[in-house]
């Protein structure tokens, strides 16, 4: 029989048993869409993860200055005022990749509109620090060199500062009072949300970082221009560990720490927090899939199942096709065929139905989806091998059927 | 060179620890445009005689030679290839497929022997009008009488023009009239050449056959000529 014949009467036996071949196919039908869909969500939450991630900045090192001992005391992180505007700098100039290293103050304090007020973080910065974090200005201009050289009264809001001091109306131009001092604001800040621990990130008012080292922050002037912090911004792909080991380097060398010193500054590398938020939505991914897998292998043992008590029911049939001339193996085939085809449509419907159910979820769930060629490829590749892996044993048990036990058949 | 040659032909049944034997050692040979007719009371070894010369069962001893092939130690694909080729079986019961019409059942043998679909579906029209059903093809086994059925498994036997038909009890599950016209298609059918083995237990259908053997107990008794000749 070539494949023509074969599929065609694989079809017109499976026509004739349509709601127990419909059943058989549900079972495909349902594990195919259950694994593209989960392997659509899967995909979405990881992306989602991914851009909330770099929303954050990712390839970020930051920079505090080192712990002071007062008397046996230790404070905490940044309580000395080792680290400088021109370790920065030199950091920008003197290590490969980085694309921004943001010296930065900050410190909480009032901010007052009329008679609003609000107790908001304050970070006194420079224009790169924009770069550096990723945050957008949404309205306005952002803040340059010259706010910082003149040490310009000018300040860039976030939008939790800015519903909290004008309920919701546009605050570039108008002026408020940080601590007692007026400043214009500039710039409204795009939302950003929460970042990893659940700190409201749009909860901030940006100002020169000259004028905050002088007026607001109260950080002393007469040792250097100290920072409370460097964020150093990497380039996409830069070998985070490498360059956190040249900035350690680089700075010891400035600070002129001897190599029995321990570092009078805290390295922390964002990167490694990412990582491991991408290995958890990883799993995540994975268990979906897993259990969608499930569902399918279920299908498959359906089709088995369905394929043996139609063989029994058939032996009949299959004992008329040997006595005319049917070859074991054109038993097999058929058999075979029936199985694989109805895995197949079952795998077509439920590729439709796992489709139509992602975009359904990302329409009206809201949630994100992501769907992906490779996952239906699997999809349709796993259901022909559960037709061909699950057909195969009751097809090989029809075809060893002896001819003459298979025609006296009852 | 006979059709048909077979020697210390024996089959024995396993039932449980016990072997039973079935047939015990059977020599005889047939030749090319015999019509003959197997005969013998239930147990007698007739039935697993014809499975035996259909290639639908394997001897547990002794020769078969069909159209001077030795067919004892054929293997299932060889066998099945020699059913197709060489054979056309008729049974008591049809033994037709129940949701393919007249049609398709009569090309089911062509399916096997890779015969292209256009010429199927042309060879068997032409068997089922040649046994007078040209005009029921499109009909399933169900809308169709019994004797309209049997001449549908004739056609099916003919459809791959084998040298040799079995048939089995074809009357069987016919009224006496139909069985009549039955034997006299058998009679045409064998004038044209055929070969022609039947088993039957009913002595007037049997005196269609020109040659007549007589089982009992797994053995042959007797082998005349019969009353068609």
């Amino acid at each position: 029989m070539n494949l023509l014949d074969t599929t065609h009467s694989a079809l017109r036996s499976l026509r004739a048993n349509k709601l127990r071949s419909a059943l058989t196919a549900l079972g495909i039908i349902i594990g195919v869409a259950a694994v593209i869909t989960m392997l659509a969500v899967g995909e979405g939450a990881k992306r989602q993860v991914a851009e909330k991630l770099k929303s954050l900045g990712t390839n970020m090192l930051v920079i505090y200055p080192g712990a002071v001992t007062s008397s046996g005391v230790r404070l905490g992180s940044g309580s000395r005022n080792t680290l400088t505007e021109s370790d920065a700098r030199a950091i920008q100039d003197e290590v490969a990749h980085v694309l921004a290293s943001a010296p930065g103050l900050r410190g909480t304090g009032q901010v007052v509109n009329g008679n609003l007020n609000w107790s908001t973080l304050i970070y006194g910065i420079g224009p790169e620090y924009l770069t550096a974090r990723e945050w957008r200005v949404a309205r306005g201009r952002a803040l340059d060199e010259n706010d910082v050289r003149s040490s310009a009264k000018v300040a860039l809001v976030g939008q939790t500062v800015a519903q909290m001091l004008f309920g919701g109306t546009d605050p570039t131009g108008e002026t408020i009072r940080v601590k007692y001092v007026p400043f214009t604001i500039v710039g409204l800040l795009d939302a950003k949300g929460q970042n990893l621990s659940g700190m409201d990130q749009d909860d901030v008012i940006l100002i020169p970082i000259s004028t905050a080292r002088g007026r607001i922050l109260g950080q002393s002037q007469g040792r250097g221009r100290t920072v409370g912090h460097v964020y150093v911004k990497m380039a996409e792909g830069a070998d985070m560990k490498g360059a956190e080991e040249r900035v350690r380097e680089l700075l010891r060398q400035r600070h002129r720490l001897q190599a029995d010193q321990d570092d009078d500054f805290n390295i922390r590398n964002l990167s490694e927090v990412v990582q491991a938020e991408e290995a958890a939505s990883q799993v995540l991914s994975s268990l979906l899939a897993a259990v969608a897998s499930v569902s399918l292998l279920v299908g498959g043992i359906g089709i088995m199942n369905i394929m043996l008590v139609s063989v029994t029911e058939r032996i009949r049939e299959i004992g008329i096709r040997l006595a005319v001339g049917a070859r074991p193996r054109d038993i097999l085939t058929q058999f075979l065929a029936e199985a694989i085809i109805l895995s197949l449509l079952g795998g077509l419907v439920g590729i439709a139905l796992g489709v139509g159910g992602s975009l359904a979820l990302e329409r009206f769930a809201g949630w994100q989806v992501l769907l992906q060629s490779q996952a239906i490829v699997l999809a349709v590749a796993s259901a022909s091998v559960i037709g061909v892996f699950f057909g195969w044993y009751p097809a090989r048990k029809a075809s060893r059927l002896a001819p003459i036990e298979a025609l006296r058949y009852e | 060179m006979p059709l048909i040659e077979v020697e210390n032909l024996a089959r024995d049944y396993q039932v449980g620890e016990v072997s039973v034997p079935a047939l015990r050692g059977v020599t005889l040979s047939i030749e090319r445009g015999e019509f003959v007719a197997v005969m013998g009371p239930s147990g007698s070894g007739k039935s697993t005689f014809m499975n035996l010369l259909g290639c639908l069962d394997v001897p547990s001893s002794g020769r078969y030679l069909l159209d001077g092939e030795a067919v004892s130690g054929l293997g299932p694909d060889r066998l099945a290839g020699i059913r197709n080729r060489y054979l056309g079986f008729v049974f008591q019961n049809f033994n037709l497929l129940p949701r393919a019409t007249a049609q398709e059942n009569v090309e089911l043998p062509l399916l096997y022997a890779n015969v292209p679909a256009p010429e199927r579906h042309h060879r068997a029209a032409a068997k089922l009008a040649k046994v007078g059903l040209g005009e029921r093809a499109q009909h399933r086994p169900a809308q169709l009488s019994g004797g309209q059925q049997q001449r549908v498994a004739i056609a099916r036997a003919l459809v791959n023009e084998p040298p040799l038909i079995l048939a089995d009890e074809p009357t069987g599950a016919l009224d006496t009239h139909t069985s009549r016209e039955l034997m006299q298609l058998f009679q045409e059918l064998n004038a044209t050449g055929i070969t022609v083995v039947l088993v039957t237990h009913e002595p007037d259908i049997a005196a269609y056959a020109k040659r007549l053997l007589l089982f009992r107990d797994g053995v042959l008794v007797e082998d005349r000529a019969g009353g068609g000749t």
